[in-house]
């Protein structure tokens, strides 16, 4: 009588026996001597915030700030063009490699084109984020209604029909996308920091090497406050003022060569052996150097890292989304579940990561927590906003019988959508964190970088990119054989 | 012996009133049919009647409620979750325990929905999702049993064979109803609503469908 176990459920089994089999293998521990001592002098100092500390609190948030103004609105401008172009498959492709490729990547490449210059940070940020903008208008256009369109009379133009019947059409849509994406765009700005840009990440990362935790917290209370209040001071009659705002506080008068950027794009990526006129022999040694010894054991540790990551987002989530339900929850107990999403999912990962290597010492361990966390706020608060929407029946039970019986199915399918969906982003985070020296390809990258060998640093990030490209096609493939639908619409 | 005794000025969601002037008593072991115009108060009165007795009331409500993603199974046992220890929830939640099984069967048997007991309630019909939430108010244990038009989606045949099992399983009900004939057939009460005011109360033997004309304004008019 039994019948056959659902997808879901099935799909479910593989990915969390693959998460738990990475787990196995993988290396968790805590390394340092007294991981709560200095937890203690930690939360010491977060409840004693110096916002006086230096000057530069205020200077770093501003900074911050006005790297990802620069670099959402140029992004949004070349993602609006790119979406317009979206029929083309050479538009497509160069869209899909563009935001592959994560913005502290770009930031490392074009630190050797343009040093620290401003334009290196906006345009880390606008490269990435212009070719996701593009998709995602694209998508938004495509699901708009397409009546309108039909109405008009023949042989108007492509642009007028864009701008008279599509763009008011699909306007609140961008309008709120690109709020969204603002938000990413401030994170990221702060993480640029622990590069060498003068924005938030780089204070914090200075702060906490000298054990100012002081420090540490005003930087990070403002960061959240900034973040929390967005849409109280994101107005658009602001927003040319803010634009110009930023281009004029930020320190344009470090110069740049033209001949070193030349040289970088013509000389110093291409393969050494390729470069000096080398063998054929040369050449087959580089590539095995490279893939042997790096990419391949970075590319187990990325996914290694990546699918203990994704399976612990999904266990959190389930845990997290019932803080701000209404239907599990009074408004006291949300004030605060929301209160944690907020700092959870504003932080960003790379932060976290790097506070919690601090604490516990290098192992998989600050990663993976730090990944699960963020990523299980984000999706946790998604969910609990999906269930405002759930109408249950008058006579449905109350309290831990609700939530397994009447909410947790209802929201089982949209939760593996998104988590599927942040599958390749979560991938990408994976390999940048690398850097913060956990063993993933982003490891190998910045040591190339360190070691100025371009061509291998490149080589890598290609590589990178390209399993970032495979993540997301195996991730729309199971989406759409599970008909998952990641627009969290009641149906 | 009278269940529950019902006496308002107004009754209403945020400021509009639905019902009004409402007195209504309701006894142990009456069946009732409440009839009228769609808009005319029945959910609202449904409603108010389940919210006063609690839980010894099971309810179908029109929109059914159940939980697509799980089995015919669940949506049938979810009737008695509150009684149960949660470990036996969660028990029964990953793997339905044989005993359980055991005791929504029967019900689904009346219903003609023991083949579907392991399908998810989403890809079976109207009909039979509407014979699921029936299930469901069936299960309960509460003495009585109320229900929003819990036929509307079935042929005459099935409707009879749900509206059967439903009073020969539950010494209460109350009805709201759209076939006019049926209501006659299965309730010993009718209750009739016009705008909001009960404008009919009386014995439902003897009674002809067009007795109830006068609830239902004249399309003509």
């Amino acid at each position: 009588m039994r019948s056959e176990p659902s997808p879901l459920a099935k799909t479910t089994k593989i990915f969390v026996g693959i998460g738990f089999i990475c787990l196995v293998f993988s290396d968790v521990a805590i390394t340092t001597v007294d991981p709560w001592d200095e937890f203690g002098r930690l939360l010491a100092g977060l409840v004693s915030p110096d916002f006086y500390a230096t000057d530069s609190v205020i200077q770093a948030i501003a900074y911050t700030l006005a790297f990802a103004f620069l670099g959402v609105t140029l992004a949004n401008l070349m993602g609006l063009f790119l979406a317009l172009l979206f029929f083309s498959r050479i538009i497509r492709t160069l869209c899909a490699v563009i935001r592959a490729v994560h913005e502290l990547f770009w930031a490392l490449i074009f630190l050797q084109m343009f040093g620290l210059s401003p334009l290196t940070g906006v345009l880390a940020i606008a490269i990435p984020y212009a070719g996701i903008i593009a998709k995602v208008y694209a998508e938004i256009l495509e699901e708009a209604n397409p009546a309108p369109l039909k109405s008009i009379p023949f042989g108007t133009s492509r642009l007028s029909a864009f701008i008279f019947v599509q763009l008011p059409d699909v306007w609140a849509h961008f309008r709120s996308y690109a709020m969204y994406r603002l938000e990413c765009g401030i994170r990221s700005s702060a993480v640029l920091g622990f590069i060498g840009l003068p924005t938030l990440g780089f204070h914090l990362e200075t702060a906490f090497k000298e054990g100012q935790y002081s420090e540490v917290a005003a930087l990070l209370f403002l960061f959240y406050l900034v973040i929390a209040t967005m849409r109280f001071w994101i107005k658009r009659p602001l927003l040319p003022i803010y634009i110009i705002g930023a281009i004029i506080i930020l320190p344009w008068g470090v110069q740049f060569s033209f001949s070193n950027i030349v040289r970088f794009l013509t000389e110093d990526i291409i393969p050494y052996p390729i470069r000096s006129g080398g063998s054929f022999e040369g050449l087959s040694d580089w590539l095995h150097l490279m893939v042997v010894d790096q990419a391949i054991p970075g590319t187990i540790a990325t996914l290694q890292l990546t699918m203990i990551a994704l399976v612990a987002t999904g266990f959190l989530t389930i845990i997290l989304f019932p803080l701000i339900s209404p239907l599990l929850l009074g408004k006291f107990s949300r004030f605060f579940g929301h209160i944690f999403l907020v700092i959870a999912r504003s932080t960003p990962e790379y932060i976290l990561a790097f506070i919690l290597l601090q604490l516990w010492g290098p192992s998989m361990l600050p990663a993976i927590v730090a990944l699960t966390l963020h990523n299980g706020a984000i999706i946790g608060h998604l969910i609990g906003r999906y269930t405002e929407t759930v109408q249950l029946r008058l006579d449905a039970v109350k309290g831990f019988n609700r939530y397994i019986y009447e909410v947790l199915p209802r929201v089982y399918s949209p939760m593996l959508a998104l988590l599927f969906y942040r599958w390749e982003v979560i991938m990408r985070e994976t390999a940048i964190l690398g850097i913060l020296g956990i063993a993933t390809l982003g490891f190998y990258v910045d040591s190339a970088f360190a070691d100025l060998r371009f061509d291998r640093a490149i080589f890598l990030i290609a590589i990178t990119a390209l399993l970032n490209i495979c993540i997301d096609v195996i991730s729309r493939s199971i989406r759409s054989r599970l008909r998952l639908q990641t627009s969290l619409k009641q149906h | 012996m009278s269940l529950l005794e019902i006496h308002e000025e107004t009754v209403g969601y945020n400021g509009t009133s639905v019902l009004r002037e409402l007195n209504l008593t309701i006894k142990n072991g009456e069946r009732i049919a409440l009839v009228g115009e769609s808009g005319s108060g029945k959910t609202t009165l449904l409603n108010l009647i389940h919210a006063r007795l609690g839980n010894v009331a099971s309810l179908v409500p029109q929109e059914l409620g159940l939980v697509q993603a799980l089995t015919v199974f669940h949506n049938v046992y979810m009737g008695r979750l509150h009684e149960r220890s949660v470990w036996r929830n969660l028990r029964n939640l990953l793997l339905p325990l044989k005993a359980d099984i055991g005791l929504v069967v029967p019900i689904l048997k009346t219903l003609r929905l023991e083949d579907k007991i392991h399908s998810s309630v989403g890809e079976l019909s109207g009909g039979q999702q509407q014979r699921t939430a029936v299930g469901r108010a069936l299960f309960h244990t509460g003495e009585i049993l109320i229900a929003d038009e819990p036929v509307s989606a079935v042929d005459e045949h099935q409707a009879r064979e749900i509206l059967n099992s439903i009073t020969s399983n539950k010494p209460t009900v109350v009805l709201a109803m759209h076939d006019r004939e049926l209501a006659i057939e299965f309730s010993d009460r009718l209750i009739g609503i016009r705008d909001g005011l009960l404008v009919l109360d009386e014995d439902a033997s003897g009674m002809k469908p067009s007795d109830l004309d006068h609830l239902y304004r004249n399309k003509d008019e």
